[in-house]
């Protein structure tokens, strides 16, 4: 992150979902973060659900600081732990809309254990998961989704990363999530329909957004500036809708795998609790 | 439910305790020699309809009960040693954003596995200091299977009155020791719930505090929205990096647990009224104390006991004015001295003895005894 | 009663705890006396010499466990070893005579009690399960430190479907006590 801040002027529709008056974002110039944010609100507009019942949560980093945009019920927890203060929120009150944002250090590094555990337990909330390749709040260092031999600050060119990445398609998957996309931050219509599946699917819904973090990971790879970054994302997307998740490859320079390849049905935690209390009373 | 009278283990007081204070979450991972918390909390929750929920580690259970105290459920967690370390991170989130949560620690023996079916008193320091930063937190110390119940109601309602984690700190023997536990009629228990706001959604200020520096707090999912965050927050929850902000929220939220002290802390005084030798003690080790208080008067000494039930925030007051009326202070712990230190603080220029123990087995009646006799012979 | 320590040892198995935990709760909830049950845990409690004690008392209990016992009951060679230092002198020493025998110099003026509990649960009450509730009805009539009454409403409490078997199994306890009381050994 860096001290520039852009002036952003948010469409008319969407403004009464964000805190005005937190304007402008922290976001560098050409981030991803923005869009994903938007995705968010249009999803949450086309649903037409009452948004005092959505819960916003998001743990540290960049795409951590999402929640605090959201005009609802937000929070901001410590780092790697926005799942489990989400499930502590919805087994506490289960009417409420699980929504975590965060980074894919958040989710697959530090909070890597509460990520699968959750998909294990199946529990109802949406998972959106910010890909940048990198650490970006801390200056850019490698992280569980860097791919091989790329540089970071803290896996300087000659040698770059010498650790292999996750394809956190594929983890939350056979994890046990119920529904599982990747998109990236270019294809907002279709990423923001899977948002909408994510919200409406009763169960753990884990939507990837493949994103650009120029300032970082962008410089440091010789990837361009933003504009640059997301025109790429757009060459190398490949659209493959159902496809089993086990085949869906992320390679950033040629081809990346983009579509909704788990849609299934499993009994969801707090039903399972709910059905399990009503027998203790019998 | 009437009043009722059991035979049965700290752990499981404690347990009962919270489920009488309202306590309808249970976030944990299993670990001696709190398991039988989790237990009873894993049989007793469901017919209660509230959720006994076992997480992949500490740091999920206690963030868990973060956000099930958000949505409006009193939420607990129970741990040992190495779970409370990994617990000291969100410990700061729950005081920073003022969460009402209660932290059960029954401490074992440290560092590291150390001793996992031994007690001690090792992470009485940690408790006070464990996270990072400026804080307050409160924390009470059990005694016997009746206090186990009794402290943990008062937890609850400590903690819901002024938004804040709060600690039972119990050592193994307490925890696993059985004895009678009286619980008393539901309806003649005080039970404290936090404050809600009365203001317009509109004009709510998450963090703008009444006249005790503590804010009325919103659930999530309500008409109320806001921001919390672990981040230095102003009155509306925004993040900023100002100085003046920064010291006004550290300042209030050590402010509103140490104005409250002498509500807050509870200590027990036993034979001081003519003492010469004092014994401040807490826990298991208070019990020894007792006894060696007996003896010693048996032989003419005239020995007391300040028993501490509240160690954060600490009772400097009492130990004030315990160190004005007495020749010389003793302080067996189960460890090798830490409460010491801060009696010690208070205590000057009156001599404090430290008795260390950083073992399973306290400090015996004998022992305690043959301190004060020695100190008496000075 | 002024303090009164009991110390049972037998191995993982037996139902030592649970023998502790019964007489625990007859001596506090029925004859509503302090008590405080305490028990060994750890690589002790499964398998091995296992542990229990209960300290009963007239009024409230100040050190939780044991000093010195006045009374230690043992099911198990190893148990006996293990535990049976401290002992008080003029103290009581119960033994399941076909496990243990005396093999330490004891206290002095200590009255050694031998009760085949484990031989009569298995032959008279035709369950060796029993040996715990056998030998806490000698302990009973041997020590007196806890109500027959309590120990039956306990039991009825706990295993309602096992009464019988129990109340069988106690009584042949108490008559073993009562004469072993007669001549102890
Ligand atoms: C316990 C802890 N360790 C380290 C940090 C420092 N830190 C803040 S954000 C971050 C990484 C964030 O990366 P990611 O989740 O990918 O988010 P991004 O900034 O890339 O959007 C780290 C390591 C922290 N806040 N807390
Ligand atoms: S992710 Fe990268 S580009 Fe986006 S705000 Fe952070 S540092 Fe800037
Ligand atoms: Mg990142």
């Amino acid at each position: 992150m860096t001290a520039t801040a852009e002036q952003v002027t948010l469409k008319h529709p969407m403004a009464k979902y964000i805190r005005e008056d937190r304007m402008p974002w922290i976001y560098c110039p050409g981030c991803s973060i923005g869009i994903v944010t938007g995705m968010i609100t249009r999803a949450i507009d086309t649903l037409g659900i009452d948004f005092s019942k959505v819960v916003v949560v998001s743990g540290i980093g960049c795409s951590g600081r999402t929640s605090g945009y959201f005009k609802t019920g937000t929070f901001h927890t410590t780092h790697g732990r926005a799942i489990p203060f989400a499930t502590g929120v919805k087994i506490a009150n289960p009417d409420l809309e699980l929504l975590v944002v965060a980074g894919d250090g958040d989710l697959a590094a530090i909070g890597g254990n509460h990520l699968i555990h959750a998909c294990r337990r199946n529990i109802d909330m949406t998972v959106v998961c910010i890909n940048n390749f990198n650490y970006g709040m801390t200056g850019g260092q490698f992280g569980p989704t860097t791919e091989h031999e790329k540089w970071t600050q803290t896996s300087p060119a000659p040698i770059g990363n010498i650790e292999h990445p996750f394809n956190l398609v594929k983890l939350a998957a056979s994890s046990g999530a119920t529904f599982v996309a990747r998109w990236t931050a270019v294809q907002v219509r279709r990423a923001t329909k899977s948002i909408e599946k994510g919200i409406t699917k009763q169960g753990l819904s884990f939507i990837e957004i493949v994103g650009a973090c120029p300032t970082a990971y962008g410089r440091m790879n010789r990837l361009g500036e933003g504009v640059d970054m997301h025109k790429h994302l757009l060459e190398v997307t490949d659209i493959q809708n159902g496809l089993p998740p086990h085949e869906a490859e992320l390679d950033y320079a040629r081809r990346i795998v983009c579509g909704e390849f788990v849609d299934i049905e499993k009994p969801e935690y707090t039903d399972v609790l709910k059905q399990m209390h009503a027998k203790v009373r019998k | 439910m009437p009043e009722r009278t059991m035979f049965t283990m700290g752990d499981i007081a404690c347990a009962e305790g919270a489920l009488s204070a309202g306590c309808r979450y249970f976030g944990g991972y299993p670990i001696t020699p709190a398991t039988e918390i989790a237990e009873w909390m894993a049989v007793r929750m469901p017919e209660l309809s509230g959720a006994y929920v076992q997480y992949e580690d500490e740091i999920a259970s206690i963030t868990s009960v973060i956000g099930a105290s958000w949505a409006g459920i009193k939420a607990m967690t129970a741990t040992s040693g190495p779970g409370a370390s990994l617990m000291m991170e969100a410990v700061g989130l729950a005081v920073m954003t003022e969460t009402p949560i209660v932290i059960v620690n029954i401490m074992r023996g440290g560092p590291s596995t150390g001793q996992p079916t031994r007690g001690q008193q090792g992470d009485v320091l940690q408790a006070k200091w464990g996270s990072h930063g400026d804080y307050q937190i409160i924390a009470l110390t059990p005694a016997s299977v009746q206090e186990m119940f009794d402290l943990t109601v008062r937890a609850f309602n400590l903690s819901e009155k002024y938004r804040v984690p709060v600690f039972l700190l119990a050592d193994e023997i307490v925890g696993h020791m059985r004895e009678a536990l009286v619980i008393p009629d539901e309806k003649s228990l005080k039970l404290v719930s936090r404050k809600m706001p009365k203001s317009e959604p509109s004009e709510y200020l998450p963090f703008k505090p009444d006249d005790d520096l503590v804010p009325p707090m919103a659930l999530l999912g309500t008409k109320y929205q806001f921001y919390a965050t672990g981040l230095t927050h102003d009155e509306r929850g925004y993040p900023t990096d100002s100085d003046e902000v920064q010291i006004e929220l550290v300042t209030r939220l050590n402010e509103k647990i140490l104005r409250h002290i002498d509500e807050i802390t509870e200590v027990e005084r036993y034979f001081l009224d003519d003492a010469e030798i004092a014994i401040v003690a807490y826990g298991t080790p208070a019990r020894s104390a007792r006894r060696a208080v007996k003896d010693a008067r048996a032989k003419g000494i005239k020995a007391g006991m300040l028993r501490l039930k509240t160690v954060w925030p600490f009772p400097e007051e009492p130990i004030a004015q315990l160190a004005s009326d007495v020749k010389h202070i003793i302080v067996p712990e189960q460890n090798m001295g830490q409460v010491y230190y801060m009696v010690r603080a208070f205590a000057a220029p009156t001599p404090v003895h430290l008795m260390t123990k950083p073992a399973g087995t306290p400090q015996l009646p004998d022992e305690i005894l043959r301190k004060i006799m020695e100190v008496h012979a000075k | 009663m002024v303090r009164y320590g009991v110390r049972i040892g037998g191995f993982g198995g037996q139902g030592i705890v649970t023998m502790a935990v019964v007489i625990g709760e007859a001596s506090a909830l029925f004859d509503k006396k302090y008590v405080v049950q305490t028990q060994s845990y750890g690589p002790e409690a499964r398998g091995g010499a296992s542990k229990s004690e209960i300290v009963i008392s007239d009024e409230e209990v100040d050190y939780p466990k044991v000093l010195a016992p006045d009374v230690f009951v043992v099911m198990s060679r190893a148990a006996y070893l293990e535990y049976v230092h401290g002992l008080k002198e003029n103290g009581i020493l119960i033994i399941d005579s076909d496990l243990v025998k005396v093999e330490t110099e004891l206290p002095k003026g200590v009255k050694v009690y031998s009760i085949p509990a484990t031989r009569i649960a298995d032959q008279e009450v035709r369950s060796k399960q029993t040996a715990n509730v056998v030998m806490m009805g000698a302990f009973a009539a041997i020590t007196k430190a806890v109500s027959i009454e309590g120990l039956r409403h306990q039991m009825e409490e706990r295993w309602p479907k096992f009464v019988k078997i129990n109340h069988l199994a106690l009584d042949l306890g108490i008559k073993a006590g009562e004469k072993a009381l007669e001549a102890p050994s």
